[in-house]
């Protein structure tokens, strides 16, 4: 039981959107549709709640086809990048907009509109408009209008993407309570990467309009099938370093090279590319193992509490993200450690071969 | 201490006060300076206190001109406001049609005023004119310079087909100004055409129509190039607004103490007819983003 989505495809205007997609979502479920900007995030959205038609593919749900069912048919909600409420209604009326168009009983309303408004904390505001309410609590109001008619499908894009952070996070806490409450089909969708873990549930990873893997959220974080899915999927991009496997001796440029160790054995002769996430990288040995690169700093920036190094080595362009404050001097050679047990393998096509354990 | 001293910055907003009061207050001033006094010529006036502006306003003529001056703007403002957002909702949204019916609107726009009066007095002609004798061939009598009803006819198809542009290019401009979120939002809520008008549209267009209004009322108020040259006031008085009666006295009788009394009273009808209508869009429907 659930929304199928079978062989879909959008061309608009000869150009192709999206193509071969393949999805099932379960009732109940939480879904995050992970991608960068213009991959077709909103597009797949729109295609599910049936404002576009596809091209090509059908749509199903409970195994009924819904493909050319008007959107008015459908038990949909949806909450947008925008804070989008009805600017003339109070944040009453506008929660109560959707669940007034079904003709439902009045006292059936009263008591939805106060449960939703109380899990999204707008009792308070109920009797303003939305020009006289905060951005965050102009998307409360909109979330709140999504969630309170019970709806099939709760598709959300970017929901919180023009919110400042410290609202951001609130609210993504706040979401996840409530996401958990519902037996509708949640979609979610996000460019970053952080957000999507928070989230969990299940993964799509969407990139110039192909699926490029499915999962569980923290499954797929933890095996990113080809190198692609792991440059969407980490924040700043994950690194990679080109290497030869030669006489049980893995030889990265410039020289250095380190014997093969643990897992690493089992790899055979060839060339790969390393993947290393961004925070495994340190600045100080943390361990035996570790080996050391040397490296020449592009630039240091200092984000918070973290600082963030752009380095070159052997002209490949690695970032190091490092708990705390560091001063390094651009274009001053310096000595980076990385346990390689943290390696993802790729081979030379991208394919992931081994990851870290 | 010494801040309220300096009084150097003075010579900064200068120009401005300058250009301000060579455009605006002087003339303003000499004309509340001919309202009180009778001029006979050069050095020979004589302070008459109020006299000009109690017999202004107890003039008939002028009565008469003010009811068909508000009569003229009601009419023109119920059909322009309705018709531009109608033709506006119409509009194509993108591609070669939006552009070509932009141009279109914009058109009627770029003709001086009283260019626009001589087309339709060669448009209107009962004889030679495409409208007149269209009219006249189906077997109705038309001639707008000797039947009052078709004069008036005449002048507010004018003005619509003139200004309703200028109300279709604003309302326009705010419709497009309106995310398309927000009419998915409507259409997954299951909202008719009527309501996404009524909730959506209407409200987030409230900003340019309020402009599009005082403009409109302002322009229709004070029109007088259009009229004179199509109708003079005529037949008889019965299209003569208040700025083509205002010339008659000032240009025609030269009676310039009532027809300095009669402008200052004029401006502050349009003063306090803007305010009025700027206040009660402003809280019609208050707090729209």
């Amino acid at each position: 039981m659930g929304l199928s989505l079978k062989n879909m495809q959008k061309k608009v205007d000869g150009e192709i959107h999206l193509t071969n997609i393949n999805l099932d979502f379960e009732s109940g479920s939480r879904n995050v549709i992970l991608g960068r900007t213009l991959s077709g995030k909103t597009s797949l959205l729109r295609l599910m709640a049936g404002l576009d038609r596809p091209t090509k593919g059908q749509l199903l749900l409970d195994g009924k086809d819904i493909t050319g069912m008007s959107v008015r048919k459908r038990s949909i909600a949806m909450v947008y990048q925008q804070f989008i409420n009805y600017p003339s209604f109070t944040v009453y009326d506008n929660i109560a907009s959707p669940l007034k168009v079904s003709k439902m009983d009045k006292k059936e309303i009263d008591r939805r509109v106060q449960e939703a408004a109380h899990m999204l904390h707008l009792e308070e505001m109920l009797d303003r408009l939305p020009s006289e309410l905060s951005g965050g609590q102009q998307q409360r109001t909109a979330i709140a209008r999504a969630i309170v008619r019970d709806a099939e499908l709760l598709l959300l894009d970017e929901p919180l993407v023009n919110l400042d952070y410290k609202l951001r996070e609130e609210l993504q806490i706040e979401l996840q309570e409530i996401f958990k409450k519902r037996e509708s089909i949640v979609v979610y969708t996000t460019t970053e990467p952080a957000e999507a873990l928070m989230l969990g549930g299940n993964i799509v990873v969407l990139d110039e309009g192909r699926v490029l893997q499915t999962g569980s959220t923290p499954d797929v974080y933890h095996h990113p099938a080809t190198t692609k899915v792991a440059e969407v999927f980490s924040d700043p991009p994950i690194n990679y370093i080109s290497c030869d496997l030669k006489e049980s001796q893995i030889q990265l440029g410039g020289g250095v090279a380190f014997p093969l160790s643990g897992r690493l054995k089992t790899l055979s002769d060839a060339s790969y590319k390393l993947g290393v996430r961004s925070n495994h990288f340190y600045l100080r040995r943390k361990n035996d193992e570790d080996i050391r690169l040397t490296v020449k700093v592009e630039l240091a920036e200092i984000n918070g509490s973290e600082t963030f190094i752009h380095a070159d080595f052997n002209g490949e362009r690695i970032v190091i993200q490092e708990v705390g404050i560091y001063s390094r001097k651009i274009g001053s050679e310096i000595e980076v450690y990385v346990n390689p047990s943290r390696f993802f393998v790729y081979s030379d096509t991208g394919q992931l071969v081994m990851s870290p354990s | 201490m010494n801040k309220w001293e300096d009084n150097k910055a003075w010579f900064l907003v200068l120009p401005v006060f300058v250009i301000v009061a060579f455009s605006a207050i002087l003339p303003l001033m000499t004309v509340v300076n001919y309202s009180i006094q009778d001029i006979f010529g050069p050095g020979e006036r004589v302070f008459v206190g109020l006299e000009w502006f109690e017999e202004v306003l107890a003039d008939p003529r002028l009565h008469e001109a003010l009811m068909r001056q508000f009569l003229f703007s009601g009419l023109v403002l119920l059909i322009e406001i309705p018709l531009g957002i109608g033709i506006a909702l119409l509009m194509p949204k993108k591609g070669w049609g939006a552009s070509l019916s932009l141009v279109l609107m914009a058109l009627p726009l770029l003709i001086p005023w009283n260019v626009i009066g001589t087309i339709w007095i060669v448009f209107t002609r009962p004889d030679i004119g495409l409208f007149g004798s269209f009219i006249n061939g189906i077997g109705i009598p038309f001639d707008h310079t000797a039947s009052p009803i078709q004069a008036w006819i005449t002048l507010i198809l004018m003005e619509v087909w003139h200004w309703t542009p200028l109300v279709v290019l604003l309302a326009y401009a705010g419709l497009r100004a309106i995310p398309e979120a927000y009419f998915q939002a409507a259409k997954i809520d299951g909202a008719s055409a009527w309501a996404v008008f009524k909730y959506i549209q209407l409200p987030k267009m409230r900003g340019v129509l309020t402009i599009a209004l005082l403009l409109r009322f302002m322009d229709s108020f004070l029109i007088y190039a259009e009229p004179f040259v199509l109708t003079g006031g005529g037949p008889g008085n019965t299209t003569t607004f208040l700025s083509i009666y205002l010339v008659k006295i000032a240009v025609g009788q030269f009676d310039l103490g009532p027809a300095a009394a009669f402008s200052l009273i004029y401006f502050l009808i349009i003063l306090l007819l803007s305010w009025l209508f700027y206040q009660v869009l402003q809280n019609a429907g208050k707090g729209d983003a």
